[in-house]
């Protein structure tokens, strides 16, 4: 690891004020992406600036037709959160799908939805529940917000505060995960609300996390896996690498996608 | 540098230290707890999974720093050569190990699956939860046995928990 001074404001303020005075400061969350980046070298902030101690980022709770999750709230939690089990089931179920039980009992959603990994899981969440990023100075729709490959449209001393998911219709998230890593090599969000499909694709595409929108068109009229048959993702468009090519990939989306579809029909 | 105070296996410790330093590297180089190994060093391998405020996590991904005012429990802190901790016992009795060095990780994310899900486990759940330890003699089976009848062993001695 490059040097760097280590922080852990004690509240809000305190932090805005470190990572807005350092120009090369960076938010340490639940660490399970920075601290392996650091120790690769492949980043040297000059100051570490640890959410920990700052007071009110970590939980879950309901405002009107939101549930809201703090920044700082770790993937065990929202898995377990019974809020989230009885809210959006869904996304409860995505989260115990990420990496494996330490590193769910450290990573954050702020810290995955900061990262804009191309195969994280809960931007297709946030995509999918069209979320909104709650952040120190602003309301960002999500759709707005995931720009590209671990790109997003955070200012460089920016902070998520929170993620508000709206409650409401039904949803299911298939996933193939990577066997070793357990990231998604595809996976699929699937949501239907009233006379509105979304599907959000997260570990397939090349610009990250997207909106499949002929699957939505045609999951529109008529809401079986069968109207997804024929559809197809570009595999030019899609990640390929060693652990499968680009055409792999796509329809490996197509699938998870269908499964998705089979599960909230089921669910009747 | 920066002093830390933490509390290790029910000790207090304060260590003057990089910042830079790993969990892991304070608990073997600096407190010569060398139970918990360095298997992978890029938090796949699980072989240094400790408790951090009763949670597993790996040890080669914290920072020390941050452990700051935390409990730590490594798998010294769980049992001892006399009195072992039942999962401890139930690795020795189901033949856990090979060669031995992923079993202190082992040892650590069983006692935290019995945390999370009781007593009776079931060979899919523990399979699923082992996800992030990984045994290259490929032992899996027995390791599950283990954990399995740690499980049962744990319920049946409240007194030996952590
Ligand atoms: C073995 C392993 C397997 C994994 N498998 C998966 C998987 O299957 N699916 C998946 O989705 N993820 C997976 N992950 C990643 C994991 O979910 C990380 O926890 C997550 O990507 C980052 O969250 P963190 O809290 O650890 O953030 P950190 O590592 O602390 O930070 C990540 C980035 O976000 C920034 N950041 C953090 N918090 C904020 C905030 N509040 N506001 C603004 N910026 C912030 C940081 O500055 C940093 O740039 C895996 C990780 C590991 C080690």
């Amino acid at each position: 690891m490059f040097p760097f001074t280590y922080h852990r404001p004690a509240d809000l303020d305190a932090a805005r004020g470190l990572v807005a005075a350092n120009e090369e400061a960076k938010l340490l969350a639940g660490g399970q992406t920075l601290i392996a980046t650091l120790k690769q070298r492949l980043a040297g902030p000059s100051d570490l600036v640890d959410l920990a101690g700052v007071p009110g980022l970590a939980g879950v709770s309901r405002g009107g037709d939101a549930l809201v999750i703090g920044a700082m709230t770790r993937h065990a939690d929202v898995a377990a959160a019974p809020l989230v089990r009885e809210a959006l089931p869904a996304l409860a179920e995505l989260a115990e799908l990420i990496g494996d039980p330490a590193v769910r009992n450290r990573g954050t959603i702020g810290g995955s939805v900061a990262n804009n990994d191309p195969s994280a899981d809960y931007p297709a969440a946030c995509l999918g529940l069209a979320a909104t990023i709650v952040t120190d100075r602003r309301r960002i729709a999500a759709g707005d917000f995931f720009l590209g490959l671990f790109e997003t449209a955070l200012e460089p001393d920016e902070i998520i505060l929170s993620v508000a998911f709206p409650v409401g219709g039904a949803a299911a998230y298939e996933k193939f995960p990577n066997p070793a890593s357990r990231y998604a090599m595809a996976g699929s969000f699937v949501w239907r609300g009233e006379g509105a499909v979304r599907v959000a694709i997260t570990g397939a595409g090349q610009e990250g996390v997207f909106r499949w929108s002929e699957a939505e068109a045609a999951l529109a009229g008529d809401f079986t896996p069968r109207a997804l048959e024929g559809l197809a993702l570009d595999g030019d468009a899609m990640i390929a690498d060693i652990h499968g090519s680009g055409a792999y990939r796509a329809h490996l989306a197509g699938v998870m996608t269908k499964r998705a579809v089979a599960r909230i029909v089921g669910q009747g | 540098m920066q002093t830390i105070t933490l509390n290790v296996n029910g000790a207090p410790v304060t260590a003057t230290i990089d910042v830079r330093t790993l969990l892991v590297q304070l608990l073997r180089d600096d407190l010569r707890l060398t139970g918990t190994h360095v298997g992978c060093d890029t938090s796949q391998c699980g072989a240094c999974t400790v408790h951090l405020d009763g949670l597993a996590v790996k040890a080669c991904s914290v920072l020390a720093v941050q452990a700051d005012g935390a409990e730590v429990t490594t798998v010294e802190g769980v049992g001892s050569s006399e009195h072992l901790h039942p999962m401890q016992e139930a690795f020795r009795e189901h033949h856990g190990l090979q060669c031995g060095f992923c079993t202190p990780g082992m040892i650590m994310a069983g006692i935290d699956i019995v945390r999370r899900h009781g007593a009776d486990l079931d060979e899919a759940t523990v399979r699923a939860e082992l996800e992030g330890n990984i045994c290259r003699c490929t032992g899996y089976h027995n390791i599950v046995l283990a954990i399995m009848a740690g499980a049962q062993a744990m319920a049946a001695l409240p007194a030996a928990a952590e």
